[in-house]
């Protein structure tokens, strides 16, 4: 892959947030139940602008619960969590605004299998944003560069790997030019080789500045990814560091975490 | 030994095809405002509030629980009573719309209920508004979904419209029982718009097939069938 053909995502300014030095995404306290089960029990985390933030933990652990949060997928009882300026326990959010500052990537990649990749792609900002036709194929061509994919344009989603779906879906979120992509256990359904390029796809947005919260089980990308790594465990944050954390670990629970996933 | 006589045919033709295109005319005429009713009310019933999805499920049961033919007389004689005054052509065609509709409701329901979640909630998160979605993501998908389904009851529809002479619509099943009243040659004269039906069945099924092959590209493309 030709590093230098890549282009660099513009990062805009959010006007709640420009001239001061606010986290992007900001957790305070944050409680979420489902009925009487509590999935997190006051969670605490801040990811600033360029940062990098991986989740990881045992299944059931609340760590995708807590990347739902972030764009509104999931509501939670009590707490607080600012995103991209917008203080998501406010009654009267508007998710859509929301929504176009925040991307978010499945493990079940969810793309739309009547369209075609760059409609799949270009879908969001022409209906959303209302980018013009010629406008939006431009935008197709720059984002399905970045990952990759420029010769799928015309393909339709069953004609793809899993791993080309999933860097599609990655596409089809940042072509509307978000703050802040999550990603939620994006490689959980791929084989070895697949993930590997879907990896590859993410470092280069961490490289290129983008700020990331991802759900990953993958531990040795989150190490050399992340600049902050947030073990999970019960509800709560266990433990938190840089990616190096993981070779020295605090508690007896990420230990035992760590050694079971290498 | 039985002679055959056709020489109605000749006789009655300019009959038979204005019986014809009344038939044709009824059907064409309710398709398309059948399946955006049965598609609203298939929306009412799966995302409505609880007093909507009432009465979209009453609806539905009440239309596809009587029958057709109640419906019309209920309609073309309830409103001449209410002083409401229609053609006959008209209130056959509100009221295949209202029939067809009961039963496009229940079969889009079972197409958008075989779209995955997933999708939607992805739909959700590009902050694509409900309706965008509806439009853009479900409706094609659905529609592609169920589609041998929604042919077949509209060919049904386009037969069961033989029942509309009973309020003086004369289309083709009543032009042939006017014939066949004249003629006494009931056996050919049936016998020969049965051939017209199977005609036009099949002239729907070509039509509404060939429009498919137009608005689903990626069957067209990879070659799937439907």
């Amino acid at each position: 892959m030709n590093e230098a053909a890549i282009p660099r995502i513009q990062s805009k300014d959010s006007p709640a947030m420009s001239g001061s030095s606010q986290p992007m995404v900001r957790f305070h306290n944050l409680r979420k139940s489902y009925g009487a089960v509590e999935v997190l029990k006051g969670i605490d985390l801040e990811v600033s602008s360029g940062q990098v933030v991986a989740l990881i933990g045992r299944s059931g652990s609340g760590k995708s619960t807590a990347l739902r949060c972030v764009n509104g997928l999931e509501r939670f009882q009590a707490g607080e969590l600012h995103v991209c300026g917008y203080d998501l326990s406010a009654k009267d959010l508007n998710l859509r605004n929301l929504r176009q500052d925040v991307g978010i990537v499945f493990q079940s990649y969810n793309l739309f299998p009547h369209l075609t990749v760059e409609q799949n792609v270009t879908l969001a900002p022409r209906k959303v944003k209302g980018v013009g036709h010629t406008e939006a194929r431009e935008l197709a061509k720059e984002v399905l560069a970045q990952v990759g994919l420029s010769d799928k344009v015309d393909a339709y989603p069953e004609q793809l790997s899993g791993g080309q779906q999933q860097r599609v879906a990655i596409a089809r979120s940042l072509a509307m030019k978000p703050k802040l992509m999550l990603f939620d256990e994006v490689t959980s359904a791929l084989d070895p080789e697949l993930t590997g390029e879907v990896l590859r796809t993410i470092e280069r947005l961490a490289a290129d500045g983008m700020t990331m919260m991802l759900v990953t089980h993958e531990m040795a990308f989150a190490r050399s990814v992340a600049d902050q790594v947030v073990f999970m465990h019960q509800g709560r944050v266990w433990e938190a560091g840089p990616g190096d954390m993981l070779l020295d670990p605090q508690t007896v629970e990420l230990r035992q975490f760590v050694g079971s996933g290498l | 030994m039985y002679e055959f006589d056709f020489s109605f045919l000749n006789d009655y033709m300019p009959d038979l095809i204005h019986g014809i295109w009344l038939t044709i005319g009824m059907t064409v005429a309710s398709i398309l405002p059948g399946f955006v009713l049965g598609t609203a009310v298939a929306v009412a019933r799966l995302r409505g509030r609880p007093w909507v999805k009432r009465i979209a499920t009453v609806y539905v049961e009440a239309i596809r629980n009587t029958p057709l033919i109640i419906q019309v007389f209920w309609l073309f004689f309830g409103l001449a009573a209410l002083q409401v005054h229609i053609g006959p052509f008209a209130a056959a065609v509100i009221a295949l719309v209202i029939n067809v509709g009961a039963y496009t409701a229940e079969i889009m329901r079972a197409g958008f209920q075989s779209i995955p979640r997933g999708q939607l909630e992805a739909a959700d998160c590009l902050a694509l508004s409900p309706f965008q979605s509806l439009i853009q993501i479900e409706v094609p998908q659905a529609v592609e979904r169920v589609y041998p389904a929604l042919v077949s009851q509209f060919v049904l529809m386009m037969l069961a419209t033989s029942i509309m002479s009973q309020i003086s619509a004369e289309e083709l099943t009543g032009v042939a029982y006017m014939i066949q009243s004249f003629t006494f040659r009931g056996f050919e004269v049936y016998l020969v718009i049965a051939v017209f039906y199977l005609g036009l069945a099949s002239a729907l099924r070509f039509v509404l097939m060939g429009l498919a092959e137009v608005s689903f590209p990626r069957r067209r493309r990879l070659r799937t069938p439907l």
